[in-house]
């Protein structure tokens, strides 16, 4: 019976009756733990949409284009690059996972960390470079371009840091995440009966980068031409 | 034939008399147990707990409200009192008490499953419950937060000088809370039953137990960005929603909205499902129009997700987006109308029996009449400008949040009382406590509506002399309310101690929780049951059990 050696697997929790049920319902898990992130970028993604508009105050829409302009669009580029070589990294990770390569598996994984922190790294250096601009939103918050787009420009850096804030707190989640998946993948947990906890953590970082995807557009390419 | 074979190979047979309550002793045991039915009685221990909390401050708002001048109270301490009030009570009672207790103990238990999908998430769930509460606890000591349960900006971000950061993160970290109880409920429901069980032959519990998961899923998260916003505004100082920032201040109520009216299904929807339970198993018949109900519960989680923004009818919004809103809030009657005439269809020749359980369940059915019915009033756009931000409000969702949500969830605790502990309760009193409630309810609620039609407003210390009597009325009614809810609190008590020890299935009824033990072991089932009935069949059920003696 080819059910038995699943039953009998160190990896099989209590409550489950074999791992194929246990695979099923960690990887709903997660895809329902998707669908309730999406919900929690949701409102930060709706109220951009909200103030980029200009329907409350027309004048939003040439603070956010104007605001855009101090981006960094090199480094934001850097980083989409980084985050989709980490997509790929992750994805090769489960496929070496499913046929029983340990080292290349390893590797793969180290790699999608080094992303990982990468990413979080040229992000510090962009927030450095925004604090020393006063771009920082509150008190502190100092606006060189025309006077009537500062209150725009200034909510385009709230959003901006709500919402790369939020990410990059996501990404951290995520390097944890790998991180315990990488000691399990050099203890020989995984095998290909047995992977399911790097697909599942997978899902979350393919998210994560997605959610990337839309911020860079967003935040940084409004309007690239018009800067002069 | 091999889930049997297995099972009996995995798990040792238990011993006559090993449940999972003496299955482990000590503290510990109780604060690292993974196990569903452990974590539900803590979650029971918790809420109850806070459920007095918030009690407390009712009673002391009803004590002010004696009289029409503030002597008791000076305004800025009545804030507080209703802000906690309502803090406490909805974050940290109404939204976890049916599905983190009773959906907690027995949707594993109805589904034939030894537990939830992911019982350490389940664990971590009331953990975070906790924290969240703790937090609110510290805040009262602090001097407590005074911008109503609602926290309407930009009076919560910019003016008011109360603690509202850690009540909004303390609401943050609760709301995490019942995402992961969410999470774990779908994903047990679609990927643990036991063999048999197709969707249709569920427990109608089950699908309003999924409905309320989805919402939590898809509104929670909602919530909680908009809290963590007004604690960045408030930090930072910036303007999201402080309109002399340049900031929106609707928008931060369409977001809270786009949870909070959801959040009554949260609550509405698990209750509805204990009574769906407690009238099958009172009136010894089929759920009439089964289909119905199931997907009802389904079309509410559905369409709460479309009436946010009934609650915005006077706060600026276009005159055509309230007609819609207006609309879409009288089409949620149409499912619930269902539900109703669908109860009262399966009492129509059923036996019906007046357990207490049953008792608790038709005081919901006539609660939830009034309450529903002046929904209808208020989703009326001339009404609603009427009676908005009056006492017509306030009676209007205490029916529905308060009168309905707690009747079901007492009818749920004496349903599954002798499942949980393995002891009966005194009927008498039980019945008694039934009445009180009932009684008690009424009459502090019902005036609340007569109140808010003459114009009272909500939310002040003090009021024209003319509404006197009504305010008596209705904190005389509060009292034996009070004592209404004290009762059950002691006499369960009493009862795990001295009440006589209950069958496996005490009150004949159907459902696989009765098909085990009462208290059930950790492993719930000693063998995996294969469900061949349809749900609420008992006479098939029992003909089953015959087999299997
Ligand atoms: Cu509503």
């Amino acid at each position: 019976m080819s059910e038995h050696a699943d039953t009998a697997h160190p990896a099989l929790r209590h409550h489950f009756d074999d791992l194929n049920q246990q695979h099923a319902a960690g990887t709903l898990g997660m895809w329902f733990f998707l669908v309730t992130e999406i919900l929690f970028f949701g409102p930060l993604f709706f109220t951009y949409a909200l103030f980029r508009s200009g329907s409350l105050d027309p004048s939003f829409q040439n603070a956010f284009i104007a605001a855009s302009h101090h981006q960094n669009i090199t480094l934001g580029l850097t980083n989409t690059i980084v985050l989709i070589a980490s997509s790929l990294t992750v994805a090769l990770g489960v496929y070496f996972a499913q046929t029983n390569k340990k080292k290349p598996l390893v590797l793969m994984l180290v790699l999608t960390l080094l992303c990982g922190v990468a990413f979080l790294v040229i992000k510090g250096i962009e927030y450095n470079q925004h604090f020393a601009h006063h771009l920082f939103p509150g008190q502190g918050f100092h606006w060189d371009g025309a006077p009537e787009l500062a209150r725009g420009g200034q909510m385009f850096y709230i959003l901006y840091f709500c919402m790369t804030g939020l990410h990059a707190f996501h990404m951290v989640i995520g390097i944890g995440i790998f991180i315990y998946i990488l000691m399990r993948a050099m203890r020989n947990d995984f095998s290909s009966d047995y992977y399911v906890p790097i697909e599942v953590s997978g899902l979350y970082w393919h998210f994560v980068d997605i959610v990337w995807i839309f911020l860079f557009p967003m935040l940084y390419l409004i309007d690239p031409a018009s800067k002069h | 034939m091999t889930t049997d074979a297995i099972d009996s190979a995995q798990t040792p047979r238990h011993e006559e008399g090993t449940n999972y309550i003496n299955a482990e002793y000590g503290l510990l045991s109780w604060l690292f147990t993974i196990d569903h039915k452990r974590i539900a009685i803590l979650y029971m221990i918790s809420v109850t707990a806070l459920f007095f909390v918030g009690g407390i401050f009712a009673l002391l708002l009803r004590l002010e409200l004696m009289t029409p001048q503030g002597d008791l109270f000076t305004s800025d301490t009545y804030n507080k009192l209703f802000t906690l009030h309502g803090v406490v009570m909805i974050f940290f009672f109404l939204i976890p008490a049916v599905p983190s207790v009773l959906g907690n103990f027995i949707l594993p238990l109805q589904l034939g499953a030894r537990d939830l999908a992911f019982p350490k998430i389940n664990l971590l769930s009331w953990y975070l419950y906790v924290i969240g509460a703790l937090m609110g606890v510290v805040v009262m000591l602090l001097g407590g937060v005074d911008t109503g349960w609602t926290f309407y900006t930009p009076f919560s971000t910019t003016y008011s000088n109360t603690w509202v950061v850690p009540t909004v993160l303390a609401g943050f970290i609760a709301g995490f809370s019942s995402i992961l109880t969410g999470l774990n409920f779908i994903v047990t429901i679609h990927k643990m039953r036991a063999p048999g069980l197709t969707w249709f032959r569920l427990p109608l519990m089950v699908w309003a137990l999924y409905g309320t998961s989805l919402i939590q899923l898809l509104a929670t998260p909602v919530l909680g960005i908009a809290l963590l916003l007004i604690a960045v505004e408030r930090l930072w100082q910036v303007g999201i929603f402080n309109p002399a920032l340049g900031g929106d201040p609707i928008l931060f109520q369409h977001l809270f909205w786009f949870y909070s009216h959801p959040a009554v299904y949260i609550m509405i929807l698990p209750a509805m499902g204990v009574i769906s339970e407690v009238i099958a198993c009172f009136s010894r018949r089929k759920i009439f129009g089964y289909k119905f109900v199931a997907f009802s519960s389904l079309a509410i989680a559905f369409l709460g997700f479309l009436i946010w923004a009934h609650h915005l009818f006077v706060a600026g919004i276009s005159v055509y987006s309230a007609m819609i809103f207006s609309f879409l809030t009288m089409f949620v009657a149409v499912p619930s109308a269902i539900k109703t005439f669908n109860w009262t269809s399966t009492l129509y020749k059923g036996s019906v029996s007046y357990e207490a359980p049953m008792l608790y369940a038709l005081g919901f059915i006539g609660m939830f009449l009034i309450g529903g019915l002046t929904g209808l009033f208020l989703a009326t756009l001339g009404i609603d400008i009427h009676v908005h931000d009056t006492y017509f409000v306030v009676a209007h969702f205490h029916y529905v949040m308060v009168g309905s949500v707690i009747m079901a969830y007492f009818a749920g605790i004496h349903y599954w009382w002798p499942k949980m502990t393995g002891r009966m309760y005194p009927e008498w009193w039980a019945r008694l406590a039934a009445l009180l409630v009932f009684v008690g309810f009424n009459l502090t609620f019902f005036p609340q509506f007569l109140l808010g039609y003459l114009g009272m407003p909500r939310r002040y210390h003090a009021y024209v002399p003319e509404f006197q009597v009504l305010n008596v009325m209705s904190t005389a009614g509060a009292t034996i309310l009070g004592a209404g809810y004290l009762l059950p609190l002691i006499y369960f008590v009493w009862a795990l101690k001295y009440a006589p020890r209950a069958s496996a299935n005490p009150w004949g009824a159907s459902g696989l929780e009765w098909h085990t033990p009462s208290p059930p072991t950790t492993h719930n089932f000693e063998d995996t049951p294969t469900v061949t009935w349809e749900a609420y069949d008992e006479k098939a059920w029992l003909k089953e059990a015959e087999k299997n003696v």
